[in-house]
């Protein structure tokens, strides 16, 4: 299950007046609002997606893109936590120097530790934007991230 | 309860319950309105209403403030024109100044304000803001620049549509009205049916723009170029040149549109008479095997589009019957093509509608085979009023003309397809005769007449029972459709036709209208087929003619070409 889904379980009812206490957890698990959450809310409530996305551009407080330009989102469900995703989590954090739920300072990237992601036969998962890296070590990992800051001329 | 008010000194009746702007209307006083709608709940979002109202401190929006007994108000005083006059120059602080080149000038309503108001000179900062145009629709075209955030567009959308494709995005200086994500529209659920140009009070919404192709396609020698006229447009274009609503304009725009260069004029109606004669042949099938009921008309193409979004596990309900203009167009670039020894990529076929949604419909990948769509362009009612006076002909100085064959004679049943129930009507008429193999005594469907948006019949027809509705304007149509989906078994036929008031009132239609001139049409729609002796699309003699020429395996082969598909569209709802 997706992070989205599962915020929207906790609010079951699909009344429309959850719809600001939808937006606000989603953007506190995920760093911002992705689009697959306004056309998910939308859903959940009965409400056209353009609906939800006026309620949410109306407000401050909500972004609509990762704060910074590479997004890991580190699963830490069950399965991929018996697989170990702890040590890869340090491993990151050791690489880029920050701690879940934040970011670099030069935005580039941001680190944040979900719930399951709904890929555990592929544990330990991590998501970096939209994209899914299963069966992540913590050796793997930091050649992705030595890629990335190569690209970027970080390196 | 009726009471006396006092208005610019003078002491009016009032009706308690009415707003301060109806109580005025009513005594003849104008005051502009900019996001004020007839029929729908005031938003108070403009002010551009304001009234003084004796001891009141503030100004008051007379859209949405109720009259009460006590008021004095003054609707003209300095403070008013000075609050009127500041709002209208902040919108135009912002706005980009091209009038000349807007396809609404000279009937704009902030144009209209800023010149009723006397405003001469700029005394505000002009503050540009960079926004995008987005032609990316077939059908309807949006400049953001242009727009003053009254509203309108997302409040038909929402109410009368039912899609709600518009809403307002962000807020402050930075607020726009736009779909979802701000994308653009061909990837929003917009079914393109036009209504939100006709509310539009500037040029920030217009229909995509035909006028261009058509020209140009008049002007190649190389080209032979068709033209299809709807039975709607006929009776609608009158209003663009200021003759009276309603007034049938039929042989006067043949013989115009001659003079512009068209090769060959046909008529909608002709097609629509051979797809009444379809649905029939299908519904007959579909009763006879209980499949796929109710089946639904899929001539509005707004519709089709709602469901292939809302509904796709429906689609096989939907009649495979192409449309009046695609039916045509198909005649056009295949039999008639064929028998004028004329190459299908030679011929222009154009059409005149009262829709936007006809547009996208045209552009459709079903209607297009080799690269050759069937039809090539569409005008709406107002682009063909823009090229007829492009070409400085005066439409009353024409003496009339009787359009081509093969395809110029119509029933009146093909006529009054433009009008709600409609369709419906003239599905009945000719199943009553291929239920009973009699004639009807009296063709006239009193229940598909109805000013409810939803009409209904119920009937046996021999010993078939038989249910028809019809319904206009989507929003009411998703009532019955989720009643369907709930298990309702006694409709067979539904006809939906997404615009309020169906296509008199589609959103390619003149934008000045009125109640009145919508009513007009009505009338005289109904007055031709009152008049007219032949009612009923089978017994269209130009029809008859034309499936006579076919026999066999080619006569089914024809019958196939009127049929189409669907599908379903995955689109942000
Ligand atoms: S697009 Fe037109 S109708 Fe819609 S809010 Fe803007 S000005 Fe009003
Ligand atoms: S009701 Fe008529 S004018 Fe309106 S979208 Fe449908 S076909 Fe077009
Ligand atoms: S626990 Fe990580 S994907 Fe399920
Ligand atoms: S018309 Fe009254 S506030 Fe806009």
């Amino acid at each position: 299950m997706s992070q989205i889904e599962s915020v929207l379980t906790r609010f079951k009812d699909n009344q429309r007046q959850h719809l600001l206490p939808i937006l606000q957890e989603i953007q506190s698990e995920m760093g911002y609002l992705p689009e697959e959450a306004i056309t998910l809310v939308g859903r959940h409530l009965n409400l056209p997606t353009s609906k939800v996305y006026a309620v949410a551009t109306f407000y401050d407080q909500f972004r609509f893109s990762p704060s910074a330009k590479y997004h890991f989102m580190l699963c830490n469900g069950t399965a991929c936590h018996m697989k170990e995703s702890e040590v890869v989590l340090q491993e990151i954090e050791k690489c880029l120097n920050i701690k879940a739920g934040q970011s670099t300072r030069d935005k580039l990237f941001r680190l944040e530790v979900t719930p399951c992601v709904g890929a555990c036969g592929q544990s330990p998962v991590l998501k970096i934007n939209d994209v899914f890296y299963p069966g992540i070590t913590s050796k793997s990992v930091v050649e992705l991230i030595e890629a990335i800051k190569l690209k970027e001329g970080k390196l | 309860m009726i009471f006396n008010i006092n208005v610019n000194n003078k002491i009016l009746k009032a009706r308690k319950g009415d707003t301060i702007l109806e109580t005025l209307r009513k005594n003849g006083i104008t005051v502009p309105t900019l996001c004020n709608m007839e029929n729908f709940t005031p938003t108070g979002a403009c002010r551009i209403c304001v009234v003084e109202v004796e001891s009141h401190d503030e100004l008051v929006p007379s859209c949405s403030h109720p009259v009460e007994e006590w008021m004095k108000i003054k609707t003209h005083s300095p403070r008013v024109i000075r609050a009127r006059r500041t709002i209208v120059e902040l919108l135009l602080s912002s706005h980009p100044d091209d009038c000349l080149y807007c396809i609404r000038n000279k009937n704009c309503e902030l144009q209209t304000l800023a010149e009723e108001l006397g405003i001469r000179e700029r005394r505000l900062p002009v503050v540009r803001m960079m926004k995008k145009k987005d032609p990316s629709s077939a059908s309807i075209v949006r400049d953001p620049a242009k727009c003053i955030l009254c509203g309108r567009c997302v409040r038909v959308c929402k109410e009368k549509i039912g899609i709600s494709t518009f809403d307002f995005i962000g807020k402050g200086m930075k607020t726009i009205v736009g779909p979802t994500f701000n994308k653009n529209l061909n990837v929003s659920n917009c079914i393109n049916c036009g209504q939100c140009i006709m509310v539009c009070p500037t040029g920030a919404l217009h229909e995509k723009d035909a006028i261009s192709a058509v020209s140009e396609a008049l002007q190649d020698t190389e080209k032979h170029v068709v033209v299809q006229v709807s039975p709607t447009v006929s009776v609608s274009l009158a209003e663009e040149f200021n003759v009276k609503s309603g007034k049938e304009l039929d042989g006067l725009l043949v013989a115009t549109l001659r003079k512009m260069g068209f090769n060959k004029v046909f008529k909608s109606a002709f097609a629509a008479d051979m797809m009444v004669m379809q649905i029939v042949e299908e519904l007959l099938e579909r009763l006879e095997n209980q499949q796929n009921l109710p089946m639904f008309s899929a001539d509005c193409p707004a519709f089709v589009k709602y469901m292939e979004e809302f509904h796709p596990e429906l689609l096989p309900n939907l009649t495979t019957c192409k449309s009046p203009q695609q039916i045509m167009g198909s005649l056009v670039k295949h039999h008639y093509a064929r028998n004028q020894k004329i190459k299908a990529e030679n011929i222009f076929s154009v059409s005149l509608m009262p829709c936007t949604a006809k547009k996208f419909e045209a552009r459709r990948e079903e209607f297009t085979t080799k690269g050759i769509s069937d039809v090539d362009a569409v005008l709406t009612t107002r682009e063909l009023a823009r090229l007829i006076r492009l070409f400085g002909l005066d439409i009353q100085q024409v003496a009339p003309e009787l359009a081509d064959s093969p395809f110029a004679v119509r029933s009146s049943a093909g006529k009054i397809v433009g009008t709600s129930g409609g369709v419906a009507e003239a599905v009945y008429r000719t199943l009553y005769y291929r239920l009973t193999g009699k004639q009807l005594v009296n063709f006239k469907v009193t229940q598909m007449r109805s000013n409810k948006s939803t009409r209904e019949l119920f009937t046996k027809i021999g010993k078939q029972k038989i249910g028809i509705a019809a319904v206009n304007g989507l929003q009411n149509a998703m009532e019955l459709i989720s009643q369907i989906k709930a298990g309702r078994d006694d409709l067979h036929f539904i006809e939906v036709m997404a615009c309020p008031g169906s296509c008199i009132n589609g959103g390619g239609q003149p934008i000045t209208q009125s109640q009145e001139s919508l009513k007009a049409r009505m009338k005289t729609l109904y007055d031709i087929d009152e008049k007219e002796s032949i009612k009923a699309s089978y017994k269209n003699p130009a029809v008859i003619e034309l499936y006579g020429k076919y026999t066999g395996k080619e006569k089914d082969s024809f019958l196939e070409k009127l049929k189409t598909s669907y599908q379903g569209r995955d689109v942000l709802l």
